[in-house]
């Protein structure tokens, strides 16, 4: 019989690696603070007392070796799952990142793969400084040779955790700490919290997800920013202002047909992203729809992202470069007034 | 070690031919950087002679010898590094990325970065409960790499069935070891990690060989990983082209030629004849040839293979071209 509880995004994606691991003995995880700690930000809660220290191993604080590490233990038929807890950190182990485990495939002409998981905690708005806040997917969207998933809610936070660790390619899957619903960041965001049924479910890479409809406006958003964009829409619709928010859900491969589907029924399109704003999904959203059918724009595309600032420590500075709902209604507003 | 050498000759001849009067990198049947073994051969035919298909190889950005070691198909090398369609990776490696998967190889061009594969590849092989051992392959000046140092500690926490093979011929591109190095032997790190550290400056296969089996057993046994460090020669530069103005004359003078002694050695031993030294010799350079004219003749790929490998299932979703 089927049965379903309500879970936070955290425990989802914990909840599909226990399974993957009781599954499959190549499953095995490793990185900084997973064995006792649980991982810092609950993705492995209650994994190491369960599997032992040979398979929720920890690390030292050596992100250069330890994703080389997973790399090389993927390679030689393991399926490890790294936790790197923060995704700021990826600036002391890219080149383990985009030039080891992302290359290997291609590079070998697929003789070798690398299926493994790297999960990172994304985002800011609890006021943690410029080196513990950063959204930095795009510098690794941008780099061929990972998948790259940003799930928004629990019942996508556990369907891609299952999808990742059976994929034989390297998956790149970004949480976000404040969607999390781990403890110390308050109380959840009820949108993030779902139905969850305790049978395992795979989800497609590359389908992006209607998550609210309309017809006078596309609001395209990821993690995050999806509900900022829903509470957008929300107070939009007071006005009489009926917006769509697409979630791509996965940034690599992007859905870039569903987005165009969407902007060439409502005529105006806003990317919304915590990401920096110059080079980014924003960007790569827009010029993905000006590329496949320019003619659906009736209005020029707006953007509403971090502008390119370092993030600030200081409440009122850091809210006020964040993507809020906020930001998101005025743009909309801005763009249908014209 | 002959067929190493020969095939690298082989290289340089093309190499330089495709590149005169005026040399561009990028001309000819072999474009691109090429830094050639010659020197370092004894490195890998005394090591790698010592391990079995179970253990696990990263070599370097120098990786021809340790290929040629491993028993990797020399028509498929010299088809890589020609960029041809029957390649190791139908041409999309290159001479730093050659890639054998039945061998348990491959190598890289970023330095140090075979460090964590290798020791990745170890704890497999015991995750797996298989006697494998991880094998990563370093140049002297890699181990300044924080790789090296983060790698090393956790094979030595995690007592790791792991050997780094550092073969020291001196330079760093431009800058030599004394320049660069706090210690003068990178073994006497091992004290670091609670590894062995082993050191062999004869450039002899036979000593490599003796020594690389006794840090086998170490690890295989349980003991922790080691550094095994080889004193070598690199006589062609760091890359093809490259004078080497900044050696000092008297260490050039010095360079070892490790085919050339070890050829002797065998003769004084009374192994070998110095006609059966020829006739072997000859047979080699003969295979090597056919390897080359193979090379030679084979197709280059169809330049629409490079849209795809980034996956297993290929996507859909990738930007337009």
């Amino acid at each position: 019989m089927t049965s379903s509880r309500t879970l936070t995004m955290a425990r989802a994606g914990r909840e599909a690696v226990m399974w993957e691991m009781e599954q499959d003995p190549r499953v095995f995880m490793l990185g900084e603070d997973v064995y006792k700690f649980g991982g810092v930000f609950g993705t492995a809660d209650g994994l190491g007392e369960m599997f032992g220290a040979d398979r929720i191993l920890d690390t030292p604080i050596s992100e250069t070796g330890f994703i080389g590490l997973a790399t090389g233990a993927a390679i030689a038929g393991m399926r490890p799952i790294v936790e790197l807890a923060f995704i700021d950190f990826i600036g002391v182990c890219y080149n383990a990142i985009v030039n080891l485990a992302a290359k290997h495939h291609y590079l070998s002409n697929g003789q070798v793969k690398v299926p493994m998981v790297l999960m990172l905690g994304s985002g800011g708005g609890y006021n943690n400084g410029g080196q513990h806040s950063q959204a930095l997917h795009a510098c690794l969207a941008h780099m061929p040779g990972m998948k790259v998933v940003a799930p928004s809610n629990a019942y996508d936070a556990k369907g891609f955790m299952h999808a990742a660790i059976r994929s034989d390619d390297f998956v790149v899957y970004i949480g976000h700490k404040k969607l999390s619903g781990v403890g110390f960041f308050g109380k959840p965001i009820p949108g993030t919290m779902s139905e969850i049924p305790s049978e395992p479910y795979t989800l497609p890479f590359g389908e992006a997800k209607v998550v609210r409809e309309g017809i006078d406006a596309t609001i395209v958003a990821i993690s995050w920013t999806v509900h900022q964009a829903l509470d957008a829409a929300e107070k939009l619709a007071h006005e009489g202002i009926d917006v769509e928010v697409i979630d791509p859900r996965t940034l690599v491969p992007l859905d870039r047909e569903s987005i165009l589907k969407s902007v060439a029924k409502t005529g105006h399109l806003i990317v919304a992203d915590e990401d920096y704003q110059s080079y980014g999904f924003t960007a790569e959203v827009i010029a993905s729809v000006a590329e496949l059918d320019p003619t659906v724009l009736k209005s020029a595309p707006v953007r509403v992202a971090n502008p390119d600032v370092t993030i600030p420590y200081s409440r009122p500075m850091e809210q006020h470069i964040l993507p809020t709902s906020q930001r998101i209604q005025e743009a909309v507003r801005r763009v249908l007034s014209k | 070690m002959l067929a190493s050498r020969h095939m690298d000759d082989r290289i340089m001849e093309l190499y330089y031919r495709d590149k005169t009067p005026v040399f561009d990198i990028a001309a000819g049947l072999i474009p691109g950087e090429i830094h050639s073994s010659h020197g370092q051969e004894a490195c890998a035919v005394g090591t790698v002679s010592a391990l079995t298909g179970d253990d696990w190889i990263t070599a370097t950005h120098r990786p021809h010898h340790t290929a040629v070691a491993r028993g990797l198909e020399i028509k498929q090398i010299l088809c890589e590094i020609m960029g041809k369609a029957n390649g190791l990776s139908g041409g999309k490696g290159g001479h730093m990325h050659l890639y054998s998967a039945k061998h348990n190889f491959s190598s890289s061009g970023i330095i140090a970065e075979g460090m964590g594969p290798a020791a990745g590849m170890a704890l497999a092989c015991r995750m797996q409960g298989n006697p494998g051992v991880g094998v990563c392959f370093l140049g002297e000046a890699a181990v300044n790499q924080g790789a090296f140092h983060e790698v090393m500690n956790m094979a030595g926490v995690y007592k790791l069935p792991f050997v780094c093979v550092v073969e020291d011929n001196n330079w760093g591109v431009s800058v030599a070891k004394s320049a660069s190095t706090a210690v003068a032997r990178n073994s006497d790190r091992a004290a670091a990690y609670n590894a062995l550290g082993l050191y062999v400056d004869t450039n002899d296969p036979e000593d490599i060989h003796a020594a690389m089996s006794k840090a086998l057993r170490h690890t295989r046994s349980g003991s922790g990983p080691v550094i095994l460090e080889l004193k070598t020669y690199r006589l062609q530069g760091h890359m093809l082209g490259d004078p080497q103005h900044y050696v000092p004359d008297e260490e050039k003078a010095a360079f070892r030629d490790c085919t050339l002694d070890y050829r002797a050695k065998l003769e004084a031993e009374g192994v070998l004849t110095a006609s059966e030294a020829d006739e072997l010799q000859a047979r080699v350079k003969a295979e090597v040839d056919e390897a080359v004219e193979f090379a030679i003749a084979s197709p280059l790929p169809d330049a629409e293979n490079a849209l795809s490998g980034n996956f297993v299932d290929e996507i859909t979703g990738r930007a337009n071209i």
